[in-house]
């Protein structure tokens, strides 16, 4: 068992990764040298060498589009998107291209790309460093959209991503890349909780509170505050959010009767509101309330000085959690 | 227009607005050019070629064979049998000629116009028009046809052929003298996707990394109606000096130009040489695709010029003068040809709507929930309404 930030867990799950398979091989914006603005790549490219660490130019279609190729001729290629909102450029060549290839050849292509994309915001940044795009990408069939929230997972969630046949947009929470935690590096096959099932991080009864990424140690935050009001509130960390494992919010919400969802993503069309509805068509006769989702507003991300106002907050959470309550 | 010899007549008074604002066409000695529009065989000091009387019979075979795929599934779209028909007639040349330039390791990365390349890489035509039968998105193996899937989003196969052949720099199979091993990637894309921002990216980036990669671009004049000088003020062929390669320009109508300028290109790109740009300089005699009305938007005269720079027609009057092309070849060809049209109606007739429950099947790879649940939620729709349609004609026969 190691003590890791969440950040330095991908790198040594990267490290990891690429010392498995030779195949596996990093591209992005300056991710050699530097190591990446938020350092996750750090030191891979003085041991891997710049062929396999790969300072691509400033161009995120380029990035996305040339992995594709690589892909096609056997290589796992990581790429990483320097930002959120630099993500658009290149939703070409993920939504026409990556998404759909195998589709398109009937199974007789493989594109296992994975995309590392900073999610969310709190880190004070100007615009289009803060934002959650996850949902374009989970209305998006071909791709699968997961999110750490954990080192451990981020450790091992990027090597399943590596792993996996299919292209996955993997969102590493921006603003937890300093935070701590246990990181157990020696499990073995079976022993790794599998990359698309939800985990319940907090057992409770009064309410379900769900989150991913960014707003997992939120809700965890929001809960603590709870229980000391007397209020348990049961915590479940999707961990993926295309695939959405329902069953596991679904048989919480059964003992509870209540959920209140919890993103960074606008509410909006956003992937909570899918949940909902699914919890709604699963769930109709053991909810005691509505469902209750928290998340940004329908906006464009606002400056950093009012992000605290478009960000949830414990206060925004457990105020949802009262109304679900009151109901 | 100050070279009406080498170029189309253009410019007429009282036509459609847009056909003075095409470029001048380049001058003959501006472009490869081995074979021109009366079939009189030129030499080029940098990119020439000897053919033997076979080689050169199969490129005219093929281009034969091309054009009558195509007028045949023009038919068999008028006939309703295709919901949509991206003809090629005009262009025989240049897919002819860049397909039959790659070797058979070489990877394509066609647009959806380029049905000739595919031929002479052997694709079953049947595979072509299942695409627009609607039948699939295109059934042959692209890793054993060395074939990637038609591309419909304008020039978004081309990072993807970038980043092919940066995989081919990474296994070693550039620029070790040999000739089985080392591979080079081929990106076809017209003249509209030169506008896409992607196009500009997959240039630099071939530059920057010195991938083995050779965009052919068919310069056809027309982007459904938008003119060539809509899309770039200057030729094609002068971006590849911004984006730090050669650029060539070849007359796409000659088979011959054609096969030796991207068969050279190619040979470079596998000697680690890096990428090159060809422009090759032709001609959509028909319309965009069987929706599209070009009457609209070009002169007759236009298409009238282009008629006499015909590929095939060329190629033909040359084969005959030299005495390589003979009554015998020539029959035995035209028999050919209807064989092979016969086997288009044939196997278009003969094809089968895909059971509906296998667009389920290669979204993903693995299993994904979401997508199972849908799937057994139409099932059972389909079954339940397979009982309700049987329960009907049953109650009707009562």
């Amino acid at each position: 068992m190691e003590t890791m930030a969440i950040g330095r867990a991908i790198n040594a799950g990267l490290r990891a990764a690429m010392d498995r398979d030779p195949r596996v091989l990093l591209m992005g914006e300056d991710i050699g040298a530097l190591g990446g603005v938020f350092r996750v790549t750090d030191g891979l490219q003085k041991d891997f060498g710049e062929d396999r660490v790969i300072d691509t130019p400033l161009a995120e279609a380029g990035i996305v589009g040339t992995a594709i190729g690589m892909a096609l001729r056997g290589y796992r290629p990581v790429c990483e998107i320097q930002f959120n909102g630099f993500v658009y450029p290149a939703f070409n060549q993920i939504t026409t291209q990556l998404a759909k290839l195998r589709a398109r050849s009937r199974g007789r292509l493989s594109v296992p790309v994975v995309l590392r994309i900073p999610s969310g915001g709190g880190i004070g940044s100007v615009e289009h460093h803060s934002e959650s795009p996850e949902v374009l990408f989970a209305h998006t069939a071909g791709l699968r959209v997961v999110a750490p929230s954990t080192p451990h997972d981020a450790y091992w969630m990027v090597q399943q991503a590596i792993a996996s046949a299919d292209p996955v947009l993997f969102l590493e929470p921006e603003r937890r890349y300093w935070q701590k935690g246990e990181v157990d590096t020696d499990l073995g096959p079976g022993q790794v909780t599998p990359l698309h099932k939800a985990r319940v991080l907090r057992p409770g009864t009064d309410a379900t509170l769900v989150a991913y990424g960014p707003t997992t140690k939120l809700a965890l935050d929001a809960a603590a505050a709870a229980a000391q009001d007397g209020t348990e509130l049961e915590v479940v960390d999707l961990r993926s959010i295309s695939p959405l494992d329902v069953d596991t919010v679904a048989e919480s919400v059964r003992r509870t009767g209540r959920l209140v969802t919890v993103s960074e993503a606008p509410t909006f069309h956003g992937p909570m509101a899918e949940l909902a509805a699914r919890i709604q068509e699963s769930c109709f006769y053991s909810l005691e309330a509505p469902v209750k989702r928290v998340g940004g507003w329908h906006l464009p991300y606002p400056a950093a000085r009012v992000e605290e106002h478009y960000l949830p907050s414990v206060d925004r959470v457990l105020d949802a959690v009262e109304q679900t309550l009151a109901a | 227009m100050t070279d009406t010899a080498a170029g189309p007549v253009r410019a007429h008074e009282g036509g459609p607005v847009r056909a003075h604002e095409q470029h001048p066409a380049p001058r003959r000695q501006e472009m490869v050019q081995l074979l021109d529009e009366h079939g009189v065989r030129h030499r080029h000091p940098e990119h020439d070629l000897d053919l033997t009387p076979a080689e050169l019979l199969g490129l005219y075979r093929d281009m034969v064979l091309m054009r009558r795929f195509d007028s045949e599934a023009e038919a068999l779209q008028r006939k309703g049998q295709l919901g949509l028909w991206a003809g090629s007639r005009g262009q025989e040349a240049s897919q002819i000629g860049a397909g039959r330039a790659a070797r058979r390791q070489d990877q394509l990365f066609p647009s959806y116009r380029d049905h000739g390349a595919l031929l002479s890489r052997g694709v079953d035509p049947l595979h072509i028009l299942s695409i627009f039968r609607g039948i699939d998105h295109g059934g042959w193996d692209p890793v054993e046809m060395g074939v990637h899937p038609y591309t419909l989003v304008i020039a978004a196969q081309m990072l993807p052929a970038v980043g092919y052949g940066m995989g081919v720099q990474r296994d070693g199979a550039v620029g070790t003298g040999d000739p089985d091993r080392d591979t080079a990637v081929i990106a076809f894309f017209g003249d509209g996707a030169t506008s896409q921002g992607e196009a500009a990216e997959a240039l630099n980036w071939a530059a920057v990394f010195n991938a083995p990669v050779v965009f052919f671009c068919q310069n056809n004049q027309w982007a459904i109606s938008e003119p060539v000088s809509r899309q770039s003020p200057v030729p094609l062929h002068r971006r590849a000096e911004g984006a730090g390669m050669p650029g060539v320009l070849v007359d796409g109508n000659d088979v011959l130009a054609v096969l030796a300028v991207v068969r050279s290109a190619l040979d470079r790109a596998r000697a680690g040489g890096g990428p090159t740009f060809v422009e090759s300089y032709t001609f959509r005699m028909g319309a965009h695709t069987t929706s599209d009305d070009p009457t609209r938007y070009r002169l007759a005269a236009e298409v009238d010029a282009w008629r006499e720079k015909d590929p095939i027609d060329r190629l033909r009057t040359h084969l005959t003068a030299e005495g390589v092309l003979d009554e015998e070849f020539a029959s035995q060809l035209a028999a050919d040809s209807e064989t092979l049209a016969e086997r288009l109606r044939a196997g278009v007739s003969a094809m089968v709507d895909p059971d509906p429950v296998s667009m389920f099947e290669h979204a993903y790879a693995e299993p994904h929930p979401q997508v199972l649940a849908e799937r057994d939620e139409f099932l059972a729709a389909w079954e339940q309404q397979d009982a309700d349609s049987h329960a009907a004609a049953h109650g009707g026969t009562r």
